[in-house]
């Protein structure tokens, strides 16, 4: 209901301040808000609306208004709606988009119309190396980099060798490739799972058998809560100890795994802990409007938001009418991030610390407690590819 | 290795149970009542959902489980009356399509109410540990629980089909529902009876997955597919045909996933192996499903039907 009030309120203070002066900005947001992985997608909405909800209205003191629609993961009704957005609602602005198999669709399109895509989460390795743009942003993270990071905070925990499993598909095949990019151990072995499995006992069984020093899994959403509570069921957490990236332990995993996940090592370029001005007065305001904790994916819509307004202010609400401008307002990322030092690569992808986290019980909740810096501004591997 | 494969076969024996909970509700309204139920998948989450939300208000699992059958049960019948009833003698697009339109409503439902965060359910006291099989081999005792259960649903379903007279008249319905009307048996009570306890069985499947996995919405919908495929290779409309199709599902599935990368690596080089035996494993089932229906069209135990 307070979402929807806020929704509410965005959208008239948005209307009432664009009768007055000019007509609101218009930013278009195609996210995935349905089925089991709609909390990523909710998340990214709900911080990208904070930012907003902060400001009045505004964006670095630009009326906006924001168009969600909801893509239900589904590529053509990303196309769809992206085509929608660019001709009729002529937005200048795209964002929203979750998984990788979306922005592959909507990115091109954004592009070639001549907008700016800036993306909250999906960060595929094409746009990064050779497809990179000048009109393109990620305001969350290479890909690779989620499981890279994985893989040095396996390498510094001392581990020799790691049993590593994804499911068969392009993002696993890549979590799995970022993981061992960085791994300075064997690898024991690598399986590959179906998409969607539910029961892990046959893999389970065989890790066990290969008695490696750690397990590092990249199973999203469901089947990694799948895992992790059979896994433990097995009795191999306290065995074999897992190291995990960010999207396989934000806070929605941690309640619905509950204790099976106690002790486990992650990493994350955000953690609602992190101790940074910004960050505090963000964990506060969104549990304040919202009633629930943020999850990373909140705090990269909340980044996204900020990071706009950044170069809204610094354009005086140019966004088209001043490309050159805009572009080079983005890439300055003058704001303060939620996740602490931050900036742009020559990509146009984030240059940017990660931290190890562990899982730990604080008054009943499991929650993510920051324990160091893993690496200090990391930059992904393809922006040599980049022509840019 | 000889445990190891010990081991998979237990856990290819516990999914095929597992699989059997579920298609053996599906199999009964399909045999049966002749209608195609794709909402079989969501009154599994309606199971699991029940069990997790009934076991944090009452903290004991087994009440939880006791307490969401009336729960399923409401659900079911009230599916009955106003989706499935005015459907029994149309088209089975119709009712495909009709069934399609729950399992929308039912996501979105649970979406409304519960939010989109997976809920929590972890195996309760009694039942968390492992049994000592062999010095150096244990086995989850939830996972043999699943397969007692299975064992004893089996069970019981064989008695009240053969040795009962509703099951004499459910098995006659299967084979020539005119005839069955004809001789006066009130078939409208039977089809609701068969849909409610169809459902009971998915509930209760979706109830005792929740601690092994996550509850969430649209649980049901890839355990759904599998099911259609164990009720397909065993014979539509047979409880003896689910219970061994749901088996050789359950083996063929965790075998495949455990030994077939192994094997291909033998003669190819790792990667290689790795690809296609991924690839291999998971097409593995729906393989299996093509090679009986050319072999035995009707499944591997058809349910005799007048024609």
């Amino acid at each position: 209901m307070k979402l929807k009030t806020l929704l509410a309120a965005t959208a008239l203070s948005a209307l009432a301040t664009a009768g007055m002066a000019q007509d609101a900005l218009k930013i278009g947001m195609i996210t995935t808000l349905s089925g089991p992985a709609g909390y990523l997608g909710t998340d990214v909405r709900d911080g990208f609306l904070l930012a907003i909800e902060e400001e009045g209205g505004t964006l670095g003191g630009v009326p906006v208004e924001v168009i969600v629609e909801d893509d239900g993961l589904k590529p053509e009704n990303g196309r769809a709606i992206a085509e929608r957005f660019l001709e009729r609602d002529e937005v200048e602005i795209m964002t929203g988009v979750i998984f990788s198999n979306i922005a592959p669709v909507v990115a091109p399109l954004t592009l070639r119309a001549g907008r700016f895509y800036i993306s909250p989460n999906s960060g595929p390795s094409q746009f990064a190396g050779k497809a990179c743009h000048e009109n393109y942003f990620v305001a969350s993270w290479q890909n690779d980099t989620l499981h890279e990071s994985a893989g040095i905070a396996a390498s510094n925990l001392g581990y020799n060798n790691a049993y590593i499993l994804a499911p068969n598909y392009q993002a696993g095949k890549d979590a799995l490739a970022g993981f061992k990019r960085f791994f300075t151990g064997d690898i024991v072995e690598e399986t590959y799972t179906q998409l969607g499995q539910t029961d892990y006992a046959a893999e389970i069984a065989k890790i066990r058998a290969a008695k490696p020093e750690m397990v590092f899994q990249f199973l999203p959403g469901g089947m990694g809560i799948n895992f992790m509570k059979q896994y433990d069921q097995a009795g191999l957490r306290d065995e074999i100890p897992l190291v995990l990236a960010a999207p396989s332990a934000d806070i929605n995993i941690l309640r619905a795994v509950g204790a099976s996940m106690l002790g486990v090592q992650n990493t994350s370029h955000w953690n609602h802990d992190l101790d940074n001005a910004a960050n505090v007065a963000f964990v506060a305001s969104f549990e304040e409007t919202y009633d629930r904790a943020p999850t990373v994916y909140a705090s990269q819509g909340y980044d996204t938001a900020r990071l706009i307004a950044s170069a809204l202010r610094a354009t005086g609400g140019a966004v088209t009418a001043d490309m050159d401008g805009f572009r080079a307002a983005l890439k300055a990322a003058d704001f303060e991030a939620v996740r602490g030092p931050f900036a742009f690569n020559s990509n146009n992808h984030p240059v940017q610390n990660w931290y190890s986290r562990e899982v730990v019980e604080i008054d009943g909740e499991f929650r993510n407690r920051t324990t160091g810096i893993i690496v200090e501004n990391h930059a992904d591997a393809y922006v040599g590819e980049c022509s840019m | 290795m000889t445990q190891l494969f010990f081991e998979q076969l237990l856990n290819g024996l516990q999914l095929g149970m597992f699989l059997f909970l579920v298609s053996a509700g599906l199999t009964l309204v399909f045999g049966f009542m002749n209608i195609i139920n794709l909402a079989h998948g969501s009154l599994f989450m309606i199971g699991a959902y029940a069990v997790a939300v009934l076991t944090n208000l009452t903290g004991s699992f087994f009440l939880g489980l006791l307490l969401s059958f009336p729960v399923v049960a409401a659900f079911a019948l009230v599916i009955e009356l106003l989706i499935i009833r005015p459907l029994y003698h149309r088209d089975h697009l119709d009712q495909v399509l009709a069934t399609f339109g729950l399992i929308l409503f039912f996501n979105e439902g649970v979406s409304i109410v519960f939010g989109r965060t997976p809920l929590f359910l972890n195996v309760p006291e009694a039942l968390s540990g492992a049994v000592q099989i062999t010095d150096t081999f244990s086995y989850p005792l939830y996972r043999i629980a699943i397969i007692t259960v299975g064992l004893m649903v089996a069970a019981i379903l064989w008695f009240i089909i053969v040795k009962t007279r509703t099951g004499m008249r459910i098995r006659a319905g299967t084979t020539n529902p005119e005839m069955i009307r004809a001789l006066g048996v009130n078939i409208q009570a039977l089809n609701t009876t068969i849909f409610v306890v169809g459902a009971l069985f998915a509930g209760l499947a979706g109830g005792l997955s929740g601690p092994l996995t996550s509850v969430e919405v649209g649980m049901g919908e890839n355990l759904l597919i599998l099911s259609f495929v164990c009720i397909v290779i065993g014979g539509i409309g047979s409880i003896r045909g689910a219970l061994l199709g749901a088996l050789t599902v359950g083996l063929v599935d965790t075998l495949g996933r455990a030994f077939l990368p192994d094997l291909l690596g033998q003669f190819l080089d790792p990667a290689t192996a790795n690809g296609i035996g991924a690839a291999l494993s998971s097409m593995s089932v729906y393989l299996l499903m093509i090679i009986v229906l050319i072999f035995k069209p009707t499944g591997l135990f058809p349910v005799a039907r007048a024609a």
